[in-house]
């Protein structure tokens, strides 16, 4: 139990800390310090709970939850404040909102000692692991990103301490999140992520990053409200609060918990990006790239697939789990589709994730026993997966000046190392034999056991077919490397190393080890619920594995093909060109050869497929929502 | 075990003669259809050969890696298939296979192989959908993923999914690099990217890449007689007159846009996975 109050409350003091200590040499050695404790501490949680299936903790709730509902007073206020002075009428409403209902729903509960405030479990071990290695690894990263982010932007105020202590909050947040088992306690957490993301997203405070976090704010608060109308009900059906434990909401069963249910999934949606929310997390791209690692990896849309797919055996064949899931495969679809048509490294990133949330999501909403393990190990993979390529991308984009996929042609040959761990992330997030290409198999199998699931087969179908697009195309752009290409100059700092390098690592033992982690994690959670668990199989397994292998084993034929060849030049449709890719333009110019890749806006483009989409994803919410109105009433 | 073995060997070593006499009779035909006498049936075996004895030489060293990585897991998506694995692990590697065998292009960094990869990505993504929809539909039929037990099924699945079969047929002809979806590479002489794809792959590089078309060919079309499986026979003669059908259309048709590509092959994919599968799930 220390463990757990420990991981939430170190994050948190040392964010305190990080707002008193000046930029310097201190400050960066005590981050990387955090940062070690907490990857060891998360490390230790791991061998001490792995095998313990569930374990509650009892925890005195009264005091702790009054110093809650105190702080969310006070975010609240410091929110309208925020909201009056940028006349955003509409978030003030909301917060005003927000607060009367939970309020109100605390005067209805009479909480009598609530127990088990706090768990563990080995799906909880699994997203501490994501939040306390990535998570950390990426404030590590930010160490040096920064620096480099405050040279590169001289006019901008110089808000670092601030930043740093913003990060750790986030995390500690996170961690509350995933280990409290008290909906009320969870709330909490969730609403501080939201402020987080709102600050974080907001850091440069120009036109632009103020529009963008404060439309964050609004979706997000958006949720929360649907999340605030469940203690409403809870109140009205249960006043001794007996639901408000996540554990006994749960194991009531689809027949109570429907429509906390559908509006904690309303919530996650919102979280969590899917469309028609999606934009959100598209502008939160104004943040400093560390940012949008966090958010895009391991924190903010993690809580809200995590939320869903905690709840995923309520939807387990139900009208509401179908809608989510129709709203999961439809994002999916539609938002890789965007991606065809995105230059801009950062965006392809964004509706990556959002598209694999999709995926997520709609197995979560399926809710059966393979559907969920597919949906947890997509969580991890795409964490890892992504946290790399947004690091990476950040450190290119400061030493080529741009994020432009077009500018980062034969980048293999000017950045070789960052361009490799890239490469590396690419695959793991489309490719057999990696990560998440087991889980899409996992997937298409929990989709065609579902009752009309044919429909969300229809979308992964098309849906992995356009993420092949994408993906490759972006690979092709690195490897299309020029003649003797000029290595960039600058230095990468050891802080950014030492974020890229553990992630890469951990990329490939994830896609080598996968099997360990499902029998030890995730089996056990599934198999905990459903009395079932899913695997791949022996044989499918043997072939994985020796794919990985081939993999890594192929590019040793480099050594047999780099002796005695021959080297000639390009063909050019008979003009004459230099090896540099040259040729003897029109009245004898020299012109360079530029190659571009596709982008088919005409077809993907990102208004009409967003245009779509949201209409889609609308029309099913409100389904969603006439369901949990219909229930209401009966 | 042993006997998966067996299969997967006996593939990897019969598959290039099969898929070269299967080639050669296409080029006999196809000289017939136009009035000419045409090479000799063992023609794309000795082109091969040929292309082994050839100088090596490339435009970028590292174009070898990919476009033998390309080969190397062709050859493993046959075997798998053959040996009678997961029908959506075979496909996910073909789909590796297929990006090497783009990256490759792009490593060549030349502006008519460039396009070529552009117009061959566009090809997989049109195709890779269909795919997925009839491992999904053998899936619904026979509860299994896996290719033994799909063709140990003792009903003709032909049956139960005609029109994921004709999706199949459909985006064969994109598979196979015949007219009019031959866009990245084609074996005709009038391509106006030069060989698109291809254009810089020469003597054994372009060896690996024709001797993986002679191993992809004897893939297809045993995931064509897999739709047969219960009457061996009839599958056979279906794979023939398929064949035969792809050959008449690389014949009679002109090559047409991308546009025109992607968008029929997924409407073909969208109306016959809709359709099959969802009455499917209804029956």
């Amino acid at each position: 139990m220390e463990l757990l109050v420990f991981l939430i409350l170190f994050p948190a003091l040392a964010a305190l800390l990080f707002c008193i200590l000046p930029n310097g040499r201190l400050r960066d050695t005590i981050v990387v310090l955090v940062s070690a404790v907490i990857i060891a501490v998360t490390l230790y949680l791991f061998v001490l709970f792995a095998g313990a299936g569930t374990v509650y903790f009892d925890i005195e709730s009264g005091m702790i939850s009054q110093i809650m509902t105190g702080l969310e007073v006070i975010i609240s206020a410091g929110l309208l404040y925020l909201a009056a002075k940028y006349r955003q009428y509409l978030i003030a409403g909301l917060v005003v909102i927000q607060l009367g209902v939970v309020l109100y729903a605390e005067s209805l509960i009479n909480e009598t000692a609530a127990l088990n405030n706090l768990f563990i479990d080995p799906f909880s071990i699994i997203m501490a692991m994501i939040i306390g290695i990535i998570g950390s690894l990426i404030c590590v990263y930010s160490v040096g990103y920064m620096r480099d982010y405050h040279a590169h932007h001289e006019g901008m105020p110089d808000k670092r301490r601030w930043f740093f202590a913003l990060l750790f909050v986030f995390l500690a947040a996170m961690f509350g999140v995933v280990f409290s088992n008290n909906l009320f306690w969870l709330f909490f957490f969730w609403e501080v992520t939201t402020l987080c993301s709102f600050l974080l997203i907001g850091y440069s405070w120009d036109e632009e990053a103020r529009k963008n976090a404060f439309w964050a704010l609004l979706l997000n608060l958006l949720g929360g409200l649907a999340f605030a109308f469940t203690f409403v009900w809870i109140g009205l059906t249960d006043p001794s609060g007996g639901l408000v434990m996540m554990d006994t909401l749960l194991a009531a069963g689809p027949a109570v918990a429907m429509i906390p249910a559908a509006l904690i999934g309303f919530a996650g949606l919102t979280k969590a990006a899917q469309m028609p929310f999606s934009s959100w997390l598209v502008g939160a791209m104004v943040a400093p790239t560390p940012v949008s690692a966090l958010l895009h990896s391991s924190t903010m849309v993690k809580a809200g697939v995590y939320m869903i797919v905690r709840f995923a055996p309520i939807y387990n064949v139900t009208m509401v789990g179908y809608m989510i899931s129709l709203v999961g495969g439809v994002t999916f679809l539609l938002a890789s589709g965007i991606a065809i048509s995105q230059s801009n490294a950062k965006k392809v990133l964004a509706y990556s994730t959002i598209a694999n949330l999709g995926l997520v999501v709609a197995c979560a909403g399926i809710g059966s026993y393979a559907a969920v393990w597919a949906a947890i190990l997509l969580i991890v993979f795409h964490a890892i997966a992504k946290s790399l390529l947004f690091l990476s991308v950040g450190t290119v984009e400061h030493k080529i000046g741009s994020r432009n996929i077009e500018d980062m042609t034969g980048l293999l040959g000017r950045l070789p190392a960052v361009t490799v761990m890239m490469i590396i992330g690419i695959a793991g997030m489309f490719l057999a034999p990696f990560g998440m290409l087991i889980s899409k198999w996992a997937a298409l199998v929990a989709f065609l056991d579902a009752q009309y699931g044919f429909i969300l087969v229809l979308l992964l179908a098309f849906g992995s077919a356009v993420t092949v697009f994408f993906w490759t195309k972006w690979l092709g752009k690195l490897i299309e490397v020029a003649w003797n290409p000029k290595p960039v100059e600058a230095k990468i700092s050891n802080h950014e190393y030492s974020a890229l390098v553990p992630l890469t690592v951990l990329m490939v033992a994830v896609c080598i080890g996968f099997p360990l982690l499902s029998s030890y994690l995730v089996v056990p959670y599934v198999f905990g619920i459903y009395g079932m668990a899913a695997t791949l199989g022996q044989a499918n397994m043997t072939i994985m594995v020796m794919m990985v292998f081939m993999v890594l084993i192929m590019p040793l034929s480099l050594l047999y093909f780099r002796k005695d060849r021959k080297i000639l030049p390009h063909y050019m449709g008979g003009l004459s060109s230099t090896p540099d890719m040259h040729f003897k333009g029109s009245i004898g110019v020299q012109r360079p050869v530029a190659l571009g890749n596709y982008y088919l806006a005409d077809y993907f483009g990102e208004k009409r497929l967003s245009n779509i989409g949201n209409g889609f994803c609308i029309a099913f919410i409100a389904m969603l929502m006439i369901t949990v109105i219909l229930g209401v009433i009966a | 075990m042993i006997t998966e073995i067996i299969f997967a060997i006996g593939f990897i070593i019969l598959a290039p003669f099969i898929g070269a006499l299967i080639g050669g009779i296409d080029r006999k035909v196809t000289a017939r259809m136009q009035g000419r006498v045409g090479p000799p049936v063992l023609q794309p075996l000795y082109d091969v050969f040929k292309l082994f004895e050839k100088e090596k030489a490339v435009v970028r060293n590292e174009v070898n890696f990919y476009i033998f990585s390309y080969l190397i897991f062709v050859v493993f998506t046959g075997a798998l298939f053959f040996s009678g694995s997961d029908i959506l692990l075979v496909i996910f590697a073909l789909t590796l296979a297929h990006a090497f065998l783009i990256l490759g292009a792009y490593a060549a960094t030349s502006p008519y192989s460039h396009i070529g990869a552009e117009r061959e990505l566009l090809q997989l993504m049109a195709v890779e959908p269909m795919l997925i929809l009839a491992a999904a539909g053998f899936y619904m039929a026979t509860g299994s993923f896996s290719v033994r037990d799909i063709a140990l099924w003792p009903e003709p699945i032909v049956m139960t999914l005609p029109l994921l079969f004709v999706g199949i047929v459909y985006v064969l002809t994109i598979k196979l690099r015949k007219s009019p979806f031959d866009l990245a590479t084609t074996h005709h002489a009038h391509q106006e990217l030069v060989k698109g794809l291809t254009t810089e792959f020469a003597g054994p590089t372009l060896g690996m890449v024709e001797i993986a078309h002679l191993y992809e060919t004897v893939f297809f079309l045993g995931l064509v007689w897999l739709f047969f499986a219960s009457m061996p026979w009839v599958g056979l003669l279906a794979v023939i007159i398929v064949y035969f059908l792809e050959i008449l259309v690389d014949n009679t048709t002109t090559r047409v846009r991308w546009q025109v590509m992607l968008r029929s092959a997924w409407l073909v994919a969208l109306v016959a996975g809709a359709i099959n599968l969802g009455v499917l799930t209804l029956m």
